[in-house]
């Protein structure tokens, strides 16, 4: 018996031979592979153990203008300080060249009236840092770590004299993640990263040379309906990026031990919700470039780089401009971000994960009928 | 041969260049990038919501919390009434850090014991926070003292007055910028030339490429001068942004700058031939370039300091054309950095040039065979 061409089992049978087709692409060409298990690992061991704000050993200068007992002191305490690898020095001049040639981050100048200074109740004394400016960040951590080891000097001196009780400061409690490990926060940007490309790079590319070598008109030419086809397509890159993602995780919790306190039934329907905008951005650029240089340079800068600069996973959105903070709004991996990290660090909030995959569900939505119509616009 | 050479120079570039929308792409989005990029790329932590639990009724708790109000990072202070309230705010992202001021806040700054205020912060953004945690422990210490020095009449702690050169007010924007120029060079001269062979394999033109009458040599040089070209187009479009929008200071000599952007360019071009070579479609050629990018930059030194990896990384890194012409952008833009330095960051470059062009060339040969 000949089935109808648009039976219930026609189209089931339809749809499958077309997901097999597109497995079948995914697992013969080994970029995909490379992208969606290789790139993982490099990308987690590089937040692991390669990239790191918290500087120790950053290289100083300090400069004595005269050498007395509590000058040199205190450039003891700077030299004992983990934070830095000290050079001294008499005269500020001897630095100043290697601080223009970066071969000291700052110079610490303890002036000549230091010492007088400490003993005079009517004046602070005062301690000068002349940081490399053209490194802005560096300037920061180095003033904060300055005034950290001058704090401490003073405070063992007062105690020594027998004038103070330590000054311990507020003390401060960092919730999920005491030992204010970076790796734990990167970890979960590099997941979403890694989404972002399977879903958005990775499936523009495959559909734009579908249309760039007229395979695209062909199937359209069968009875298979732009839904269908846009289906068979997506279906795979899903569950790629569900496994490239499960890979991440596991990497993440058995090797680079950062915690794992949610759900896994809640990571899974996190990363589920942001893979539905990811790939209807993929297909939307395919179809509207249909080409598959301009889809790369697409893929990279509407969905790659907003997902590493733009969704608050390196950089924070409080503090960028109001209309880049806007634009940030609409970048997916925006509301991603924050689950990722609560269903790692801290563990099942489902008032928060309800309302981002909320979003998220939304703008799949938008992208996926964008993709669809568009996709239909064009066999006819 | 001059004229065969002109003519493959020519074709290249239309490749690239003759469909418009190819034309707005490489030109329109890196300038987008620019502007969006650069303002948010910033460490800076600002406009901060942080919450404040005040149970102590001195006058040395609202003395704090106005401390706190005044502080231009937070963008506001909210008071709340419980330690639960506390926790769930943070728990659901509404603040970065909450601050407890203990009952005893007053009492025990009056009696010379160590203040009683507890910071709690969200460990999720743990950058952030310890930046946060950074200023808060400030307010504290200089409220704290400031009360000692006036009970107690305690040593005053001396007092660090920062001088920056280069950039005194620290601008984040002439940090990245200066930066962003040899990113996206970096990235646009990689994809073009990473996709040149591929694409041809792909459509099988290579193979009529193979057969024409043409040296290999002269379409070697046909392949590596096109992307040589659109990556300076691009620098000087960059420079020109940098100077004329973002009015970051351009210090040292372009000469010097152009120099050095052509042996890292060259180094480029060579990694994208060779993953060009090494590809048989376009797809794994694009996807090849991306394999290298992302690690190359991100071992660059242009988020986190080259400083802060471990040994034998820093010496990796020493392989990486991005890390060496990183200093020289930033360094002739804020340092105006003199021709001896700018040699010393370039010879690495030429090395590498020559490494990735010959491994290029010869993995060439090997298909044109």
């Amino acid at each position: 018996m000949t089935e109808q061409p648009f039976s219930a089992r026609a189209r089931a049978r339809r749809l499958f031979a077309l997901m097999l087709k597109e497995a079948r692409q995914i697992v013969r060409d080994p970029s995909s592979i490379l992208i969606a298990f290789v790139l993982p690992p490099i990308l987690l061991f590089l937040f692991g153990y390669g990239v790191s704000l918290d500087a120790t050993h950053t290289k100083i200068g300090v400069v004595m203008e005269v050498p007395s007992q509590s000058a040199r002191d205190l450039a003891f305490a700077f030299q004992a300080s983990p934070y830095f690898d000290v050079r001294l020095a008499t005269d500020r001049r001897e630095l100043e060249g290697p601080l223009a040639r970066r071969e000291v981050r700052a110079i610490v100048v303890i002036p000549a009236a230091f010492d007088a200074d400490l003993h005079k109740r009517s004046k602070t004394p005062e301690v000068q840092v002349i940081h490399d400016g053209a490194d802005p960040n560096t300037a920061s951590l180095v003033q904060g770590y300055a005034q950290g080891v001058i704090n401490s000097w003073a405070t063992v001196r007062a105690i020594g004299a027998g004038k103070a009780r330590p000054d311990s400061g507020p003390e401060d409690r960092m919730w999920f993640n005491p030992e204010q490990t970076s790796r734990y926060f990167l970890v979960a940007g590099s997941v979403a990263v890694v989404m972002a490309l399977v879903g958005t790079l990775l499936t523009a590319l495959v559909v734009a040379r579908e249309w760039e070598r007229g395979t695209m008109e062909a199937l359209m030419a069968t009875p298979v309906t732009a839904t269908e086809l846009l289906l068979g397509k997506v279906v795979p890159y899903f569950l790629l990026g569900l496994g490239s993602m499960s890979v991440c995780a596991s990497l993440a919790v058995f090797v680079f031990q950062v915690p794992f306190r949610g759900s896994v039934g809640a990571l899974l329907a996190i990363s589920s919700a942001f893979l539905l905008p990811s790939l209807g951005q993929g297909l939307l650029i395919s179809a509207a470039t249909k080409n598959q240089f301009l889809a790369s340079q697409i893929a990279i800068l509407s969905s790659f780089l907003p997902t590493f600069l733009l969704s608050g996973f390196i950089f924070e959105i409080n503090s960028m401009p109001k209309v880049v903070q806007w634009i940030c709004q609409v970048v997916p991996a925006r509301w991603l971000i924050p689950s990722l990290q609560t269903v790692f660090v801290a563990g099942d909030l489902w008032s928060l994960f309800v309302k981002d995959i909320a979003v998220l569900a939304l703008f799949g939505a938008v992208f996926l009928g964008l993709a669809v119509s568009r996709t239909r616009k064009q066999v006819a | 041969m001059w004229t065969r050479l002109q003519s493959l120079i020519v074709k290249e570039l239309l490749v690239v260049l003759r469909d418009p929308r190819s034309r707005i792409i490489l030109m329109v989005p890196p300038l987008i990038q620019i502007v969006i990029f650069t303002f948010a790329a910033t460490l800076e932590v600002k406009n901060v919501d942080l919450l404040v639990l005040n149970r102590d009724e001195g006058k040395s708790g609202l003395e704090l919390v106005g401390r706190l109000e005044g502080s231009t990072t937070f963008r506001s202070v909210k008071p709340v009434h419980s330690p639960s309230e506390l926790r769930r705010a943070i728990d659901e992202q509404g603040a970065l850090a909450g601050v407890e001021i203990a009952p005893t806040f007053s009492r025990d700054l009056v009696a010379g014991r160590p203040a009683s205020v507890q910071v709690v912060l969200d460990g999720r953004r743990s950058n952030a926070a310890q930046i946060v945690d950074g200023y808060i422990g400030r307010i504290v210490s200089d409220l704290t003292a400031d009360e000692n020095e006036q009970r107690h009449r305690l040593p005053s702690v001396p007092r660090v007055v920062p001088r920056n050169w280069f950039n005194p007010n620290l601008e984040y924007q002439w940090f990245t910028l200066p930066g962003l120029i040899a990113i996206i060079a970096q990235l646009i001269g990689l994809m073009v030339t990473a996709l040149s062979v591929a694409r041809e394999r792909e459509l099988g033109t290579f193979d009529q490429l193979m057969v024409a009458p043409l040296p290999t040599g002269e379409i070697l040089a046909g392949k590596m001068l096109p992307p040589l070209i659109v990556g300076v187009v691009h620098i000087t479009l960059y420079v020109i942004a940098s100077v004329a929008i973002f009015h970051v200071p351009l210090r040292g000599s372009l000469v010097l700058l152009y120099g050095s952007a052509l042996f890292f360019l060259a180094a480029t071009v060579g990694i994208g031939l060779f993953i060009s070579s090494l590809c048989a479609t376009q797809q794994q050629a694009i996807l090849g370039a991306f394999l290298f990018v992302a690690p190359a930059t991100l071992l660059s030194g242009y988020a986190t300091p080259i400083e802060n990896m471990p040994g034998w990384l820093q010496t990796a890194t020493l392989a990486n054309p991005l890390r060496h012409f990183l200093i020289v952008t930033r360094g002739v833009f804020l340092r105006g950095m003199p021709l001896g330095e700018v040699a010393t960051n370039t010879v690495p470059l030429f090395f590498i040039a020559v490494v990735t062009l010959s491994a290029a060339a010869w993995l060439f040969r090997k298909r044109m065979e």
